[in-house]
């Protein structure tokens, strides 16, 4: 006889289920003990199912659900689990690995405020095509859609920022699933792909077997990503290449996700055409290369939008034509053809009007196109490259760069960059944060590698650097990690301090503090008229702060202590942090404002050179233009 | 100096019209919410949106209304299509098709409209379904415009509820979309 009572559906079977689920989660029993044989569950699966992925590391941090996978690590050594400090740094730091080694990252949080956690660092990796597998534990099957302890509805939250996610009910799914999500993780265009796995996958015992990638890919019908372009396009291109007189080609991540670097050079020096880059391109040419024409776009180099401006042929690769990059579409590059090749094929003619569109991996067009790309003779274009070198000389003579570091009495925030990056030869892993930082590192890191400068670009997410140069301090142990971070965005992940020290993981710190919210305050300078507000930005002693968390740091206020500092936090074993006091009221130029176009950029070089003084720089921005967008 | 000679046309700035996509998607939990995530994070509108399982139980078949100009359009079914369980999106607005929507009208009546309404009905290829002392059930099927004419026409009498599918569609002819589905 069934009893009535005040809860819905008291005394039915799926009520019992739940009431068990419940005392469980209570008990938060162990499934059994670890002397003698245990039997294998899901949680041991989901490990084997990592590692036979090639990933050898999670950043994670525990809690109630997933409980039952940290009470299998122990029995999967070959495993290295990093617990961090906050679950967004898991996430950044899986997304700083998968940057730096192009291999899958992967982390793991709990459910509700765990899985929450990890939000910022799927949606940063989501905006960079960055190969990530999310882990989260969610609540026991019966008690999901009852507001359970710690149960949110998180893959209703990170379906629209994933490139796939699941959630997994049973461990006999969990092979598949897992194998599944790194498959799709790094094939194709790649992102992140998250996992909710419920407590009783985790613990539910499982012979289920390790899918072949032939079967996953089987198992995936709608999912073909297309590599190779259209032959027919590609003869195009060839054609219109051998046709142009101004032509730029514009480098995006998608080049370094292709590993196509090696066939983009070859097309450059066959067709003699100067390379351009995004912000996430940097690094698809070593800079010093004569083809190497520079970084583009809001706060690119001027003579690079120039270039941009005045071409007659744009070749877009692995790149998407960003509001960043163009400025306003309708007077951007208005002389040129663009070509836009892309993985993505809903990539193009979403920001602009391809005039010849190439659907494929950036390496298979390149391969295509090389045998019908017709050698260029260079003195055939030698007015154009003649030109391009005058503008370059122009630009680079401007007041802040290569000012020698010193100006006002104060540190300048290019020539710390810049000596920073020379420490180590122009060969360590550079990861910024977001502001003026982002900039200068993306203007001044001078790289010669590629996937040595690591950004979040797409989403722009302070408190990225820190966390994800551990990530890459850890997947590519014999480069120099640096975090060159704000004092806004340090102080937003600082806490991984404790990570790095505890796991010795030797990320090496430059922390630009400009005692600002640098790029609030700029834009509040140029765009909103010297109307400041909430950008002077209060920080702790730093030096007290690495000596309360153990790490060494020196504090820099001089051009001339520059080399040395560095030289010294190079030389710690383990981390270190260089407290860089810069200047005050630097601003990142050119810069093109919102909704303007590339030839509209505010440019104070080569004038007075009084760009520190505020209030007084540029034409003013009208801040309700519909255009404008907020600060970055 | 944004005084450029000749200004680049933006994406997206030709003329709209309402277009029909079909899109074969695995039948899954969930996969209605991905569709519908997409379509709103996208800012893209769904005008009506039907969906079934077909003839094979592991598919169903979704059929949007989404007005907008041909890139626009194309947008939305490219980022449709991205989804990983999406297996085939094509829009079929420009082909040879049947195109049908179903309709539930419940009509107010009296006994002196009853038959009024019955033979409005009637002349429209709808039937009664449900003949009640005030009101009557109409159920129409055919073409949405020959839907919205009948709707006019019993508006008179007063509508007190009215329930449409949105519209379905097959390709005339041979032809078959779900067998191009490739597995
Ligand atoms: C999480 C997050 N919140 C807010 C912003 C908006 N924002 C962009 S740059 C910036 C200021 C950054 O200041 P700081 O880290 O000190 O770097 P600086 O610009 O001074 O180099 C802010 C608040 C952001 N990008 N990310
Ligand atoms: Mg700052």
């Amino acid at each position: 006889m069934t009893q009535a009572g005040h809860v819905p559906g008291a005394g039915t079977p799926a009520a019992s289920a739940a009431e068990r689920a419940r005392r469980d989660m209570l008990r938060d029993a162990r499934i059994t003990a670890r002397d003698g044989v245990r039997p294998r569950i899901g949680a041991d699966a989901l490990c084997e199912a990592i590692l036979l992925q090639g990933s050898d590391t999670i950043w994670g941090y525990p809690g109630g659900v997933i409980l039952p996978l940290y009470d299998v690590l122990v029995d999967h050594p070959e495993l290295r689990h990093i617990l961090v400090r906050h679950e967004q740094a898991a996430s950044h730091a899986a997304d700083g690995y998968a940057r730096a080694s192009g291999n899958v990252g992967v982390c793991l949080g709990t459910s509700g405020p765990g899985a929450t956690n990890l939000v910022t660092g799927i949606g940063t990796a989501m905006l960079d095509s960055v190969p990530l597998v999310v882990i989260t534990g969610n609540v026991p099957n019966a008690l999901i859609g009852k507001d359970a302890f710690q149960e949110i509805d998180i893959t209703g939250i990170t379906l629209p920022m994933t490139k796939h996610n699941y959630l997994v009910r049973s461990a006999d799914e969990i092979p598949h699933v897992i194998a599944e999500a790194f498959h799709l993780a790094r094939s194709g265009r790649p992102g992140p792909v998250h996992v909710d796995i419920t407590k009783d996958a985790l613990m539910g015992q499982t012979t289920a077997t390790h899918p072949s990638v032939a079967e996953v890919e089987a198992g995936l019908p709608g999912y073909k990503p297309k590599l190779d372009g259209h032959p027919r396009q590609i003869k195009l291109l060839a054609e219109a290449i051998a046709g142009a007189k101004r032509p730029v080609i514009l480098a995006g991540h998608g080049v370094l996700i292709a590993r196509a670097e090696r066939e983009l050079l070859e097309l450059a020096r066959a067709a003699h055409i100067p390379i351009t880059w995004t912000l996430l391109g940097i690094g698809v040419i070593d800079e010093t290369d004569p083809l190497a024409y520079g970084y583009m776009g809001m706060h690119g180099w001027k003579h690079v939008n120039r270039a941009i401006q005045s071409a007659d042929l744009l070749i877009g690769i692995g790149m998407r034509f960003d509001d960043r990059v163009t400025g306003n579409v309708r007077t951007y590059a208005p002389k040129a053809k663009i070509v836009h090749i892309d993985i993505d094929p809903a990539e193009i003619g979403k920001n602009v009007v391809a005039d010849l569109p190439i659907v494929g991996d950036a390496k298979h067009v390149l391969d295509a196109l090389l045998p019908l790309t017709t050698k260029v003779d260079p003195t055939t274009r030698v007015d154009y490259f003649a030109e391009l070198a005058t503008w370059r000389t122009e630009s680079e003579a401007s007041s802040w760069h290569g000012s020698g570091g010193f100006r006002d009495g104060v540190l300048s925030a290019d020539f710390v960059v810049e000596r920073v990056a020379a420490g180590s030869n122009f060969d360590a892993n550079l990861t910024a944060d977001v502001g003026q930082n982002q900039m200068w590192v993306a203007r001044y890191g001078g790289f010669r590698r590629a996937n040595s400068h690591l950004s979040s670009g797409g989403l722009g997410t302070m408190g990225f650097a820190l966390p994800a140069a551990m990530g890459a301090a850890v997947a590519v142990p014999g480069k120099v990690s640096w975090a060159i971070a704000g004092d806004g965005g340090f102080q937003m992940t600082l806490q991984e301090l404790a990570t790095i020290v505890q796991e010795r993981i030797p990320v090496k710190i430059a922390l630009m503090d400009n005692k600002k919210l640098g790029m609030i305050r700029q834009w509040q300078e140029i765009v909103y008229g010297g109307n400041y507000h909430s950008e002077e930005l209060a920080g702790p002693d730093y030096l007290k702060l690495c000596e309360a968390y153990g790490l060494p740091a020196w504090k820099v206020a001089k051009p001339e202590e520059v080399d040395a500092a560095v030289a010294a936090a190079l030389a710690a074993d383990g981390p270190a942090l260089i407290w860089f006091e810069i200047a005050e009221r630097q601003n990142v130029y050119p810069m093109m404002p919102a909704g303007k176009g590339l030839s509209d950029l505010i440019d104070k070089w080569g004038d007075d050179g009084e760009d520190i003084t505020e209030g007084d720089s540029g034409p003013r921005v009208d801040p309700t233009d519909p255009q404008s967008g907020g600060a970055r | 100096m944004s005084t450029g000679s000749t200004a680049r046309s933006l994406p997206g700035s030709g003329e709209e019209r309402r277009h029909l996509i079909v899109a074969i998607v695995n039948n899954k939990p969930g996969v209605l919410n991905r569709v519908a995530s997409l379509m709103r994070a996208r800012n893209f509108n769904i005008e009506s949106l039907a969906v079934s399982v077909t003839e094979r139980s592991d598919t169903s078949r979704m059929t949007l209304t989404i007005v907008g100009d041909e890139v626009h359009v194309e947008q939305a079914a490219k980022q449709l299509y991205k989804l990983i369980d999406v297996l085939k999106v094509q829009d079929v607005t420009d082909e040879s098709i049947v195109e049908h929507e179903f309709a539930l009208i419940k009509v107010r009546a009296t006994k002196r409209t009853r038959p009024e309404i019955v033979s409005v009905a009637e002349m429209h290829r709808s039937k009664v379904v449900d003949l009640g002392d005030e009101a009557v059930i109409v159920e129409a099927v055919g073409e949405p415009t020959e839907i919205d004419t009948l709707v006019e026409l019993l508006r008179e009498f007063g509508i007190k509820e009215l329930v449409r599918t949105g519209s379905v569609v097959m390709s005339r002819g041979s032809g078959s979309i779900e067998e191009q589905v490739k597995r």
